[in-house]
């Protein structure tokens, strides 16, 4: 008679009927990621300029001599804008494998042959890159903000900028979701990260370049079009009360159609059998 | 579920009904009807006879041109997440979650099946150990061998304990060895689970499976128990002649009697039941053919697909 019953045992255990499964993928990718000391660095790093600004806000509203550092609308979109050098970086990163790795790894076809859908899957993988991206744009902004607060002891600055929180929130919502959906898109298009990070990095510095160089021999200013980030930050602008180079609702139809197109190229990437007719 | 136990007490776990699947203007599933019972099933048919895609389909992976799927019970058209949930797929290319260690990665499926996070890891390394991979589970899964990769593979099939495990070529690559453990465990899940075994390694489902389903250019050829597939329909003969070989197959043929070649010059035949084997040797009496070797042999599974496929 055998001590230990060595054959295939069966679960008796709990099961969640509808698995929160995004969730998992998004809490899965965000551990491994966070498990690299090279991206815990440059997390670090994204937030030294968070450090700057909360030293001039404490000089600033501390002390009389230094009001010239005192806060305005000027410092939180100055910093949104700064921090647009970070949220490159970290999508392509933490962004440029999402969806090109699985695919080396035919790990597409794994994934979907579990109880979830590929709308689970891609809003997994966007929440992935989507949560670096928050904290290290919308997150500093408002500690900012609560900073303010705190040093000077009152609401007030808060109540004379009532726009100041929404256009921070839109601002950082507009920003990751672009960077994410535009990074996923892009990692769905190959197997390889590094090609997905280029071609990440061709879009994003190209087409600023492209754009500066149509500028500069037409003089329209409707070549801001071209670039994703540049469109973006004329959204901005139009945000802190900055007047925007171009029409705000134009910028607005570019980043939805550019959104779409990434919503389409992922619906059609992200399957689980690639069917070449 | 009152549907679920009132097809699975008919003993079927999969019911297809004039399932077409097309790729572009390619069909690779044609007009599929047949039922897989409880137990193991052993899926057999050439390279590219819809064996892939028939489990892809299964598991909604693909969906059908016409026709109804039907899996424990539910259609897989109206519930595929609810199948998935119940289904364990091993495929038949190598596939993991990057950058993860064997046991991470089988928790990692095991929660996506819905098991609470600290039963999938517990679950993970019940089944690690099963497959065999017990003193290898903290490696990445990326250094691993082809054979231990298989495993890995079953592994994460089984986590969520499903009532069907769907597995597609389950020992490609692997040294015989390997193959032989790899199928020892499929028999020891079978005893517990309903299996269906695709492969075009016709040992490897006669060992493990007591039915079959042969597809053929995307038909079913030939389906039952493989027991009675071998069995009662033709006695086997292997036969070498000398002579005009192919006048003598095409003599046979004539009188009803099928035969394939089975290596070099010895040829195998099926000489129907209540036919006496004489036959034989009048039809190479007629066509004045030698026959040099005669032999009674034991029907297997590879004369049933040989006879399903026509060759």
């Amino acid at each position: 008679m055998p001590i230990h019953d060595q054959g295939y045992r069966r679960y008796s255990g709990a099961r969640i009927l509808r698995a929160r499964s995004w969730f998992v993928i998004a809490r899965a990718g965000i551990i491994e990621r966070l498990r690299e000391r090279r991206f815990l660095a440059l997390l670090l790093v994204a937030w030294l300029l968070f450090v700057v600004r909360a030293v001039q806000i404490y000089f600033g509203t501390t002390f009389v001599r230094a009001s010239f550092f005192a806060p305005s609308e000027e410092t939180f979109h100055g910093f949104l804008t700064q921090q647009r050098l970070f949220v490159f970086f970290i999508t392509i990163y933490a962004g440029a494998g999402l969806i090109a790795s699985d695919r080396q790894a035919n790990a597409l076809q794994l994934y979907l042959s579990k109880p979830i859908t590929r709308h689970d899957y891609i809003v997994g993988k966007l929440a992935t890159l989507a949560a670096f991206l928050i904290a290290v744009t919308w997150v500093p902004a408002m500690m900012l903000l609560m900073l303010q607060v705190l040093f000077s002891g009152s609401l007030e600055f808060v109540s004379t900028h009532p726009r100041l929180v929404p256009a921070i929130t839109i601002t950082a919502a507009l920003q990751v979701a672009l960077a994410s959906m535009m990074m996923l898109a892009l990692s769905s298009l190959s197997r390889s990260r590094r090609f997905a990070a280029m071609l990440y990095a061709l879009v994003t510095i190209f087409a600023g370049t492209i754009e500066r160089v149509l500028q500069t021999a037409t003089g329209a200013a409707g070549w801001v079009l071209v670039s994703p980030q540049n469109t973006l930050l004329v959204i901005t602008d139009a945000l802190f009360g900055i007047e925007p180079e171009i029409p705000v609702t134009l910028a607005l139809i570019a980043i939805m159609t550019l959104m779409a197109v990434c919503v389409a190229v992922l619906e059609r990437r992200v399957r689980a059998v690639d069917v070449v007719t | 579920m009152n549907t679920e136990r009132s097809e699975r007490s008919n003993g079927s776990t999969v019911v297809l009904e004039n399932v077409t699947v097309r790729y572009g203007s390619h069909q690779a599933l044609r007009r599929v009807s047949v039922a897989f019972p409880e137990g193991a099933t052993g899926l057999l048919g050439p390279n590219g006879a819809g064996k892939s895609t028939l489990i892809k389909a299964l598991l909604g992976l693909l969906r059908p041109a016409e026709g109804v799927m039907r899996v424990l019970g539910r259609d897989v058209a109206e519930a595929p997440l609810a199948i998935r949930a119940h289904v364990g797929y091993m495929p038949e290319n190598d596939a993991h979650i990057p950058g993860m260690n064997a046991v991470s990665f089988v928790a990692y499926c095991g929660e996506l099946c819905g098991l609470p996070p600290a039963d999938a890891m517990q679950r993970a390394h019940e089944v690690l150990f099963y497959v065999g991979l017990g003193e290898a589970r903290y490696r990445n899964v990326e250094t691993y061998s082809t054979g231990m990769k298989q495993r890995i593979k079953l592994a994460q099939a089984l986590v969520h304990d499903p009532d069907l495990l769907l597995l597609d070529e389950p020992t490609n690559g692997m040294d015989p060895k390997g193959r032989d453990e790899m199928l020892a465990l499929i028999r020891d899940i079978a005893d517990r689970i309903s299996v269906i075994l695709s492969s075009h390694v016709l040992p490897d489902v006669e060992s493990a499976c007591e039915h079959v389903v042969v597809l053929h250019k995307g038909v079913v050829a030939t389906h039952g128990p493989i027991a009675a597939l071998k069995g009662d329909s033709a006695r086997v003969f292997e036969l070498r002649v000398k002579g005009d070989e192919k006048r003598f197959i095409e003599a046979l043929r004539e009188v009803g009697i099928e035969s394939h070649d089975e290596s070099g010059d010895v040829m195998r035949v099926f000489v129907p039941a209540g036919r006496p084997a004489q036959v034989l040797f009048e039809v190479a009496a007629r066509h004045g053919v030698q026959v040099r070797h005669f032999r009674a042999s034991v029907p297997s599974l590879e004369d049933v697909f040989a006879r399903a496929l026509g060759d």
